[in-house]
């Protein structure tokens, strides 16, 4: 990434965006967990999906997933799958121990 | 002696420079490593008879700071970066320091929040949620150490290494960055993990 000057001016206008949207998304993330869902399935759902979107900014535009080459995108895919995977251990032992 | 190729042109076959590749396969390492702290976490909340709310036990509002901390640091990072690719060496070190004082700031509150939990006599020994807690953030703590170690040699060897090859400094502050936005990444999911729900 050989960036003008210009350029770079630019990215940090929007890093410093994403700063402001991710501490933002923080004070959503505490005043969400105040309001005691009843359904713990809706509870875990919100503040994951609240972490999820704080993670695409840093990894997209922190990180510059954004506009990255090919390879770092195939690492990350491979990495997803086994991460997925890893995942979903728990759930197969939960199955075993209930006989499915 | 050879030099390491490819460490600041990109590589005709990958598109990247060497030491960008390298860091986001330890990355990806990296997300196994805690990915497997995660799945013990659900394996072991969802087989308890029960578990107990996080905002019950750990200070909330310390956790909050340490969040945006983090969010902090990961601006003042990649503001470092950017001076570098402006060609301006000494706002990036700032930038540097100033991400080096707030993960310290980071390691202080932890540790007020560890040393409260001991004060009480409650260690990772005590049951399966403060084992996971003290595991994972302490993991988390250790990367934040690693970090600090990390910006304080591109700090202290700064000024060399940018005269010797401005270029390959900017890109050694890149993949620090690339480092230092997973420890940031793993947090964002911790914190509503262990203390939220």
């Amino acid at each position: 990434m050989a960036e003008s000057a210009e350029e770079i001016r630019h990215h940090i206008a929007v890093y410093k965006k994403v700063g402001l949207a991710l501490a933002a998304l923080t004070v959503v993330t505490v005043a969400a967990s105040y309001l005691h869902i009843d359904s713990v399935a809706m509870t875990v759902t919100i503040a994951l999906f609240i972490a999820s979107i704080k993670g695409a900014l840093v990894a997209c535009y922190f990180m510059h997933l954004i506009d990255e080459r090919a390879i770092i995108y195939w690492v990350l895919i491979i990495t997803a799958v086994f991460f997925l995977v890893l995942m979903f251990v728990p759930l197969l032992s939960e199955a075993d121990s209930v006989g499915i | 002696m050879d030099e390491i190729p490819y460490d600041v042109k990109p590589h005709p076959v990958t598109g990247v420079y060497n030491a960008k590749l390298g860091i986001w396969l330890f990355l990806a390492s990296e997300v196994m490593l805690f990915g497997a702290l995660f799945s013990s976490y659900v394996l072991l909340r969802v087989g308890a008879d029960t578990w107990p709310h996080g905002y019950d036990l750990l200070n909330v509002q310390l956790a909050t700071l340490n969040t945006a901390v983090l969010i902090g640091s990961s601006v003042t990072v990649v503001m470092a970066w950017a001076s570098l690719k402006l060609n301006d060496l000494s706002k990036a070190k700032v930038w540097l320091w100033l991400t080096v004082v707030l993960a310290g700031v980071f390691l202080v509150v932890k540790a007020f929040e560890y040393g409260a939990k001991f004060e009480h006599h409650i260690s990772p020994a005590t049951d399966n949620f403060y084992a996971t807690y003290f595991t994972i953030t302490g993991l988390h703590g250790l990367h934040v150490i690693g970090g600090i170690i990390a910006f304080l040699v591109l700090l202290i060897r700064g000024d060399k290494m940018w005269q010797d090859d401005s270029e390959h400094f900017t890109n050694r502050v890149e993949c620090c960055g690339l480092y230092w936005h997973f420890v940031d990444l793993v947090w964002i999911f911790l914190f509503p993990t262990l203390y939220l729900l």
